[in-house]
């Protein structure tokens, strides 16, 4: 056997996980860290993010196992393929941190973000965005004669373009959840 | 009173009683400490029982230290009990210094009580926020019926894997609270636990590595120290029956034995030229427990350019973070070399003995430059002289070395030799100054009768000299020896280098007469200023059964060579003053 060809592991705890290194191209990449819910878990996550200058895209956590206390996050990150490598090695070495599983080359997923827009305004403005509501298939969520809130639901792209077609129409006030994602199939 | 008469069940008990308990389970037999308002339960515990010593410190951060002394030099976990807020803040700088060094400690912080966390209560402060980052893994525990577990889980953790420190923050109430013990035996089985042996296809391409290498050269870390006295036999056998050439870092020394035919000694920014070069020239790189430092690595792009590197390491994080390696091995280091040593002796113990010839011809022309020769002197004891003499006079003896940090933790290192593991104590990772002193009392309290020696700089000596009371107390009969040249020498060397020799606040100025303080403390001081005198100084201090201060003046100028200067590959090392002209670019001057 060639020496320099040893197989690459598919576990996310792996170091054998050897892409082109030396590539400058920035990619994006979605994260999801299965850990146990506690305390300061959270901030063991986030605080790696930042002592070790990473970026954070977009953060999403919430409790998914109640009776195993099994929080998880996802987090929509960007580097250079080292970078990332180095990102979910570090993630892998956390106590609490179960499993690490690389979204964007593990095979297709499906991501999912929810906003809420608050658009104010009168007359062909408000008919333009409830008009526009429904080719994005969003829902008025609360209304009064000079307000709508709309929920949408969708990829990050398309909650950008909802937006970005808002923000003439009155766009007041924006939340978004961050990004929640699943491999798909079985 | 018998609270065992008071209670029926023997396992229930307060937090504090459980402390003791779950600490001697764990076979604890001394804890560095100092008491404070939110530890009092701890130590009217302590108090009240004989199995486990506590050695009083005189600062948090010296406990740490002395903590890291005595796991170093044992390979067991070193524990530490401070007390809440100021206790705990003080002990920051040793807790990173172990997790950079992958140091075991267990250290205990007492907190104020539950129902004032989060009030700014007096002495309160966010201990597991403040060492979340400086700690491998860190619990506050609110309810005194998971502390126990917790105590064992944190056993768990700071001795699996990569060791490191950990820290359990406990407040008050808890350790009066009273609950059910349980006993290490019900705790279940862990999940963290990181994978030991390496991967069979890796282990097979690093011994066709092995055995068609021209140029090959073994770089080893602190890991192999760390992964136990297996793992240094298996290295010295490896060695010994491949013939390969072996050099360490600084974490590394004493893995290999100084006076071993294969060793080159130290690599790195200060370290020898053959090393170094070895390292440059080399085609195939195999790195057991090290983890491609900037220390070690200089300019990464022109780092080792020749070879196909091989990287063994139990944390999956340092492999491909600095050097990208064609052969990365996740495990521990005693479970890769037995695999590597059987399957490379099944096939043949096979090497490529012609090319191996020629590289240690090669090799042997380096050696011959003599890079750690100096210009010695009559009238001035040279930095370097003084550390020959302490290897001459030491020499054979079970000798411990602890180093502050500088100079002279470099010519330490160049200069003594280690022929054992765990009789180096140094801060590599973090480099504090303040370290040695208390280390060297932790390795005394583990080495009762051992000699230990604190190799010494004046200016890193008195960051934390209040301990010479903790050796006192303890009769702990370190020995201080202190390179004293008036300056901080490595920034004095940097300035001279890289700032046109403009000394900015790189003197030690107002220094206290080192023999009258030894005199205060009640130990012994020891004055040498001439060479012809040197000798006999030396032996004074081995002979004395005390502590002993030693106040040894050197050259003030002396500069630490060989050097690798900032942002210069290995090939381009520095081997005296006279190579020091313009040397380091504007680019190498923003690098530490």
């Amino acid at each position: 056997m060639s020496a320099l060809n040893i197989s690459k592991g598919a576990s996310s705890h792996s170091a054998y996980e050897l892409r082109d290194s030396h590539s400058q191209t920035i990619e994006s990449h979605t994260l999801a860290i299965l850990v146990d819910n506690e305390s300061g878990v959270l901030a063991r996550v986030i605080g790696l993010f930042s002592g070790r200058g990473y970026n954070i895209e977009s953060l999403t956590v919430a409790e998914v196992d109640h009776a195993d206390h099994r929080s998880r996050i996802t987090v929509v990150t960007t580097g250079t393929p080292a970078v990332i490598e180095q990102i979910k090695a570090q993630l892998g070495r956390i106590v609490p941190v179960h499993e690490v599983h690389d979204l964007t080359v593990e095979g297709p997923s499906v991501q999912r973000e929810l906003a809420l827009f608050k658009v104010v305004g009168k007359g062909d403005a408000r008919i333009e965005a409830l008009r526009l509501c429904e080719i994005f298939r969003a829902n008025v969520v609360d209304s009064t004669l000079q307000s709508f809130v709309f929920e949408l639901t969708g990829t990050p792209e398309k909650i950008d373009a909802f937006g970005d077609l808002m923000r003439p129409l009155g766009l007041r006030e924006l939340a978004r959840t961050g990004v929640a994602a699943l491999a798909r199939g079985a | 009173m018998n609270k065992s008469l008071t209670t029926p069940d023997l396992n229930m008990m307060t937090g504090a009683q459980m402390i003791l308990r779950a600490l001697k389970e764990h076979g604890v037999e001394v804890i560095f400490g100092y008491p404070g308002g939110a530890v009092l339960p701890i130590y009217d515990e302590i108090f009240q029982q004989n199995d486990i010593k506590h050695i009083l410190v005189r600062h948090e951060q010296g406990a740490v230290h002395m903590a890291e002394g005595y796991a170093r030099s044992t390979g067991k976990p070193g524990v530490v009990l401070v007390t809440s807020g100021p206790g705990a803040t003080n002990a920051v700088t040793g807790l990173v210094d172990a997790l950079m060094d992958s140091i075991p400690l267990i250290v205990i912080s007492g907190q104020v009580p539950t129902f004032m966390i989060g009030t700014d209560g007096f002495q309160e402060a966010d201990t597991v926020g403040i060492t979340r980052p400086c700690t491998k893994h860190n619990w506050l525990v609110k309810d005194t019926a998971d502390l126990a577990t917790t105590i064992h889980k944190a056993f768990h953790v700071a001795t699996t894997g990569r060791p490191g420190p950990v820290l359990i923050d406990v407040p008050k109430d808890v350790q009066f609270a009273t609950a059910l013990y349980s006993p290490l035996e019900n705790l279940p089985t862990q999940r963290y636990a990181p994978k030991l042996a390496g991967d069979t296809e890796a282990i097979e391409a690093m011994v066709v590595f092995m055995e068609t290498a021209e140029r090959p050269v073994f770089y080893t870390g602190g890991g192999v120290i760390n992964s136990g006295p297996k793992a240094c036999a298996l290295l010295r056998e490896l060695v010994a029956e491949t013939g390969f050439p072996i050099t360490s870092t600084l974490m590394g020394l004493g893995a290999y034995p100084a006076s071993g035919d294969a060793w080159l000694g130290m690599l790195g920014m200060h370290g020898l030229y053959e090393a170094n070069l070895a390292m440059h020239g080399c085609d195939v790189m195999i790195n057991i427990g090290a983890r491609f430092d900037d220390r070690i690595t200089g300019r990464i792009p022109d780092f080792s350019p020749f070879s196909k590197k091989i990287h063994v390491d139990i944390d999956a994080s340092s492999i491909n973070k600095v050097i990208p390696v064609e052969v990365p091995i996740l495990g521990d280091v005693a479970h890769v070399l037995e695999q590597a040593l059987t399957l490379w002796r099944a096939r043949g113990s096979k090497v490529n003995r012609a090319g191996l010839a020629a590289w240690w011809a090669q090799i042997n022309e380096w050696r011959a430059v003599k890079c750690l020769s100096y210009k010695p002197s009559a009238k001035t004891i040279k930095p370097q002289y003084a550390l020959e003499r302490l290897e001459a006079l030491t020499k054979g003896k079970d000798r411990y070395i602890t180093t502050e940090v500088g100079q002279h933790q470099m010519w330490a290192a160049q200069y003594l030799g280690f022929e054992n593991p765990n009789r180096w104590m140094t801060s590599g990772g973090l480099g504090t100054m303040g370290y040695g002193l208390p280390a060297s009392i932790g390795v005394q309290v583990a080495h009762p009768d051992a000699l230990v020696i604190n190799v010494a700089g004046e200016a890193s000596w008195l960051m934390n000299m209040q301990e010479m009371g903790t050796a006192m107390q303890f009769r702990a009969p370190v020995k201080q020896f202190i390179l004293n040249n008036e300056r901080l020498g490595m920034v004095r060397q940097w300035q001279e280098l890289l700032h046109g020799e403009r000394y900015s606040q790189s003197w030690s100025e107002s220094l206290p007469d080192f023999v009258k303080l030894a005199e205060a403390f009640g130990c012994k001081g020891i004055r040498c200023s001439e060479p012809a005198l040197l000798d006999d100084a030396i032996q004074e201090m081995l002979d004395y059964d005390g502590p002993v201060i030693f106040d040894c003046l050197v050259e003030k100028h002396e500069n630490c060579f060989p050097m690798i200067p900032s942002g210069k590959p290995h090939n381009e090392m520095l081997l005296g003053d006279a190579d020091t002209q313009g040397v380091i670019g504007a680019k190498g001057a923003v690098l530490v």
